[in-house]
């Protein structure tokens, strides 16, 4: 007889991790609840959570911090998605903050945005005494993202004290806290961008238009290529072109780049991301580019 | 295509940092605007050399003292296999970091550098990987460069080095001599080792074979989550009641036969249930929903396994523990909260039978305690019954974490021993 293989493929064995963390969550917290921005990790994160519960309807609510300034496509997206479900959507905005006076937006060309939404995240948390908060955020994406636990404890600022994490071993989560604190959960910490878009394919999962090549007026700044939007602080020494372009990352408008392709299915995105030698954020994301910690400087402060 | 798990234990100067640098590199996992940073900052601090520990050594601390602080996770693929390393760092914090990384290893990959053989650091290295039961070891000796790529050199270390490990428990070990500098046997065999025959180290972790390595014997399914979807609008599911978990061992098919722990009530599984549709088999790591033929009452906690292969049930735990506690000590009397699998409950420490120096094996049985990344064994009475294995036959129902329920901060991972 032949010994049957029990091989497990990637996606089978991410996909079962992230599910594991998923239910750990739901039923060591009182109050979860999924961030969901229309991009394509949340989305994914999102299957998952589906499939977690399933038949059951997800048992926590969905947030999306909305700074004002994100693409029509992915807003009419998220909204589709969510009726679909039949899902709760939190909407925190950034809009919000502003008119209540918590956070001044900052002003000049180039002004975003991006920064602001970590008082809007962490008031709303606050607000809706949320206990764990969970993000599409992967460790490939980012150096210091790299280091980061899949429960990521935040203390009662919302902060990240990146030398004093709660080690993690095998399977065993520790979801212990005191109130006012939360958790910061990252099911998708061992996926690459690669292994998302190969999810995406499998699962024959929607995602919002502008991931694919379409013809947009852009123009060109740090060797980022910036969409012609109200929102976005465009200099008379920054003239516009008409590009065939694609997202990599879908955020804020004012910081959130397009790249030059011609990728117009999921297959052919694989193909070019395969090929690629710029990573995500590098290439698509002007609010890493401020230093070289950045990203841990943020994320201490309560960033996504 | 699979994933294969990796440790990879040693200093900077044993060229760890150079070798996962030129595995990553060599695999197009490295991208254009990662390496101009690295060789800015490298410059920038006149290092005249390209430091690839800057790729891994992301947090501001790190890159301001120098060191690396935590374990560094790190992806690569090839046609073959995805690959996750867990990179801990050599000399801060060691027992702590590499029993988290690896915890989870299938691989642990150990460097010695050719010049210095076998150290203290080797040894200890070596006796964490055979704690933690990571199923395949491989001995890099690296620098081979630097001793003339001496066959005679690299049997003398081989030697020294299964001779520590016969001590051991180390299920597959594997010799590989390599220079991570200049390549030699990294990705493709050495032309300046034609004495060697075996595989180079990539050939090696895209073709070791750790299918088998999980139990798919023991069938061992802790329930983790109860779905009722109670909703009165979808009839179809109305009395639907599954209990969704990780299979942690065997292989578990519908019509099954199984009894539930801890009421010991017998049932059979009636279907395995996904969202893309019921599966005719589960089993590690599948994440699943089963449903019962019988109405039995299970919680989270609670624990399915065969008849006639049942978990011990115990209160009383004989179990080997790293502390991981920097402000308090583990002692006897002391109460912790114990998780293992999906069961949370308290712990007391009845008794430190002895501390093991990590270098030498001795044991110190007049240890009153043990402290930071200190090591002992340990008898625990837990203030529910715990369904157990010993470690060594089942990682993931062998293995439990320690929580200090002052700080609520993780500060022990203990592996189970002496299960009859």
């Amino acid at each position: 007889m032949l010994q049957r293989d029990y091989t497990t493929s990637q996606l089978d064995v991410l996909e079962a991790e992230a599910i594991h963390i998923m239910r750990e969550v739901a039923a060591e917290f009182e109050r979860p609840c999924l961030l969901f921005s229309g991009g394509k990790d949340s989305i994914v994160m999102l299957r998952i959570a589906e499939k977690a519960f399933w038949p059951a309807p997800i048992p926590f609510p969905l947030m999306h911090v909305d700074t004002g300034h994100n693409f029509d496509e992915v807003i009419e997206f998220r909204d589709r998605r969510v009726q679909e479900l039949g899902a709760r959507l939190i909407v925190a905005s950034v809009q919000a903050s502003i008119d209540a006076g918590r956070v001044v937006e900052d002003t000049g060309r180039r002004a975003s945005r991006n920064r602001l939404q970590t008082t809007t995240l962490l008031d709303a948390i606050e607000d809706h005494e949320f206990d764990a908060v969970f993000g599409g955020a992967r460790r490939d994406e980012e150096k210091a993202r790299a280091k980061e636990r899949v429960f990521s404890f935040r203390d009662d600022f919302g902060q990240w004290d990146p030398k004093n994490q709660r080690p993690e071993l095998w399977n065993l989560y520790n979801a212990r806290i005191r109130k006012g604190e939360h958790i910061r959960v990252f099911p998708l910490s061992n996926w690459t961008e690669l292994d998302v878009w190969d999810y995406i394919r499998r699962e024959g999962i929607e995602i919002p238009s502008i991931y694919f090549a379409h013809t947009r007026k852009v123009f060109e700044r740090d060797g980022m290529l910036l969409p012609d939007a109200d929102v976005v602080h465009r200099g008379d020494d920054e003239p516009l072109i008409e590009a065939v372009v694609r997202y990599r990352t879908v955020g804020d408008m004012t910081c959130t780049g397009a790249v030059q392709s011609t990728a117009a299915t999921v297959e052919e995105i694989i193909e070019e991301i395969a090929a690629t030698r710029i990573t995500e954020r590098g290439a698509t994301r002007a609010d890493d580019r401020a230093s070289e910690a950045a990203m841990e400087d943020r994320k201490r402060e309560g960033y996504f | 295509m699979d994933i294969l798990r990796f440790a990879t234990a040693g200093s900077v100067d044993d060229g760890k940092s150079t070798l996962i640098g030129r595995l990553l590199f060599d695999s197009k996992a490295i991208f254009e605007d990662q390496l101009e940073a690295v060789e800015r900052t490298s410059r920038d601090r006149g290092t005249e050399y390209t430091d690839l520990s800057l790729l891994t050594d992301g947090l501001r601390a790190e890159r301001e003292q120098g060191i690396t602080i935590d374990v560094a996770y790190r992806y690569f693929a090839t046609p073959r296999r995805k690959f996750i390393i867990a990179d801990t760092p050599g000399h801060i914090q060691y027992t702590r970091n590499m029993v988290t990384g690896a915890s989870t290893a299938d691989l642990a990959i150990i460097l010695i550098d050719a010049r210095k053989g076998v150290l203290e650091q080797s040894r200890r290295h070596a006796f964490l990987t055979s704690l933690l039961r990571v199923p395949h070891l491989v001995l890099a000796v690296n620098k081979m460069d630097l001793v003339d790529y001496s066959q005679e050199r690299f049997e003398e270390i081989r030697e020294e080095f299964t001779a520590f490990a016969s001590k051991l428990n180390i299920g597959d070990l594997t010799f590989i001599p390599i220079s991570a500098l200049n390549g030699d046997n990294v990705v493709s065999r050495s032309e300046s080792m034609p004495w060697y025959n075996g595989s180079s180290l990539l050939h090696h972790l895209e073709n070791v074979h750790i299918a088998s390595d999980r139990n798919l014997v023991d069938v061992r399914f802790p329930v983790q989550y109860v779905i009722r979807p109670q909703k009165a609008t979808d009839h179809a599911f109305h009395d639907y009641r599954g209990y969704a978990g990780q299979v942690a061992g065997g292989v578990l098919k519908p019509g099954d036969e199984v009894v539930h722990l801890p009421s010991g009530l017998a049932t059979r599984i009636a279907s395995i249930d996904t969202f893309d549709g019921p599966v005719e088999e589960a089993f590690p790591p599948m994440s699943v929903t089963l449903r019962f033929e019988d109405d039995i009452d299970i919680s989270r906690g609670d624990m399915i396994a065969r008849p006639n292969n049942q978990p011990q049930v115990a209160q009383e735990l004989e179990a080997m523990v790293c502390w991981m506690g920097d402000s308090v000590k583990l002692a006897p009397r002391s109460k912790l909260t114990i998780k293992h699998t999906t069961r949370t409950a308290r712990a007391l420490v009845r008794d430190l039978h002895y501390r093991l120096d990590v270098n030498t094996l001795h044991r110190d049985e007049e240890a009153t305690s043990l402290g930071l990344n200190e090591i002992g064994r340990v008898s625990l009475r837990v203030t529910q019954p715990l369904f157990v294995d010993d470690y060594a036959r089942n990682r993931l129902t062998g293995g439990f974490i320690l929580v200090d329920e002052a700080t609520n901060g993780t500060v022990g991972a203990g592996m189970i021993t002496d299960v009859r």
